[in-house]
């Protein structure tokens, strides 16, 4: 069987964790619609060719989030109006922006340098010509 | 009450140079356990005793609701085995194997052996002997799934295989589950596909269980934390925390307990956490095994 799914080997993080971020990206852009129902844990795991536990935790914390529905005996479908693409976006920036604190830190930056650093960024961008709206 | 498929209360046997000692084991229907020990370990002995193969001195053995060694007869017909070891007859062809093994099981399904065939990229008239390693291993999966047993044991069914064979081979093992009563126990040396397709995970070394438990457990309880120390600071004793490596005012530490309760201990402590790294099923295993034959010297 094939699966639009893929799972890495080489990505250090645990498959749920990217099952769970497969799917998201899947709902976010749309692939997967609001209210369509999607493949069973035990579908998904097969053609995965990775256990029923993982994908059955992805679906728990998926479920959690607000992400998919699971209805027993019936299967899961995506949840209505998840509000997922401003939230990922919101996620990402969170972790990038702790990257940032990181680094500055190792770079003994203070907090005040950092953030002219991030504002100098944002001017550039504008520079470019590339206003935010537009993107 | 969960379902189970196996279990195994207080199993032990002994041999001169060899003792399996204290074996509990529960396997839920429906799963897939990887049962996972270095060569000598005892794994095969213990799927022997499951099998009937071998007589426990010690314990209780239930598999498939018949007890172990007595009722072997009535659990055989719904078990299915293959093991490095296999027996296939040289002289005689894949083809003749499937009607011999389809005449002892009323279960056989001819179009799953077709379809299994095709697959596997096996030729039903070529003769056992002139099969490479991996065709005979495939072979004799072949046979023993196309019996639909409810309980199917394999003993390292993946050694050996090139690439290609070994992702068929999983991505067979993981179609059975499709059938939710129906469960496998397979025992490797190879971590990695056992951390891919198993929801139990036991370790085993010197015949004695060192840990069994659900594969998302071990992989979320077991961390490295890798710390940057104060100057002249003293790391005390953590609880959870069973091995510290790394040097000075770089430790790392190894849990198997872990829980985010311990990066606060170690903040207040003036250390910094530089990274929480989780950790793949062969770094625990390794951790897991060492551990336990140190605190048995001690």
């Amino acid at each position: 069987m094939h699966s639009d799914l893929l799972i890495s080997q080489t990505d250090g993080r645990p498959m749920y964790l990217q099952i769970m971020e497969q799917i998201k990206l899947k709902v976010a852009v749309g692939d997967w619609a609001t209210g369509q129902e999607i493949p069973s844990i035990r579908q998904l795991a097969i053609a995965l060719r990775v256990s029923v536990i993982t994908v059955k935790r992805a679906y728990l914390e998926l479920e959690r989030e607000g992400v998919i529905l699971t209805q027993q005996g019936k299967g899961s479908v995506v949840a209505p109006d998840s509000g997922l693409s401003p939230r990922l976006h919101e996620e990402e920036l969170a972790g990038h922006l702790e990257q940032a604190a990181r680094l500055g830190d190792l770079l003994g930056l203070t907090t005040e340098e950092l953030a002219s650093r991030l504002q100098e960024a944002s001017g550039r961008r504008i520079e470019d010509g590339l206003p935010k709206e537009m993107e | 009450m969960m379902d189970l498929t196996v279990e195994f209360k207080g199993v032990g046997k002994h041999y001169p140079h060899f003792n399996l000692d204290n074996i509990d084991l529960v396997l839920p229907t429906g799963s897939i356990m990887g049962f996972i020990g270095a060569n000598g370990a005892g794994k095969s002995t213990t799927i022997r005793i499951l099998m009937g193969l071998v007589h426990q001195d010690l314990g209780a053995v239930n598999v498939l609701g018949h007890s172990m060694p007595s009722q072997q007869a009535a659990a055989k017909l719904d078990i299915g085995f293959v093991s490095e070891d296999m027996r296939l007859y040289g002289a005689a062809t894949l083809e003749w194997h499937m009607k011999f093994v389809s005449s002892m099981f009323p279960k056989w399904d001819q179009a799953y052996a077709d379809k299994l065939v095709q697959r596997f990229d096996l030729k039903p008239q070529q003769k056992i002997k002139g099969l490479s390693h991996g065709q005979r291993v495939k072979a004799a999966l072949l046979l023993a799934l196309a019996r639909k047993p409810r309980l199917l044991v394999l003993d390292e069914p993946t050694t050996g295989l090139d690439p290609v064979a070994r992702r068929e081979v999983l991505g067979e093992l993981m179609a059975v589950l499709a059938d939710e009563d129906r469960t496998i126990l397979f025992s490797s040396h190879n971590t990695q596909d056992v951390e891919q397709i198993s929801d139990q995970i036991t370790f085993i070394d010197r015949g004695r269980i060192v840990d069994s438990d659900d594969k998302e457990a071990f992989l979320d309880q077991w961390r490295r934390l890798r710390l940057v120390l104060p100057q002249h600071a003293e790391l005390p004793h953590l609880p959870g925390v069973i091995d510290v490596g790394g040097s000075g005012r770089l430790p790392v530490l190894t849990t198997n307990r872990f829980d985010p309760g311990m990066l606060t201990v170690c903040q207040d402590l003036g250390a910094t956490v530089q990274a929480v790294d989780s950790m793949t099923l062969e770094e625990i295993f390794v951790t897991s095994v060492q551990h336990r034959r140190e605190t048995l010297t001690v």
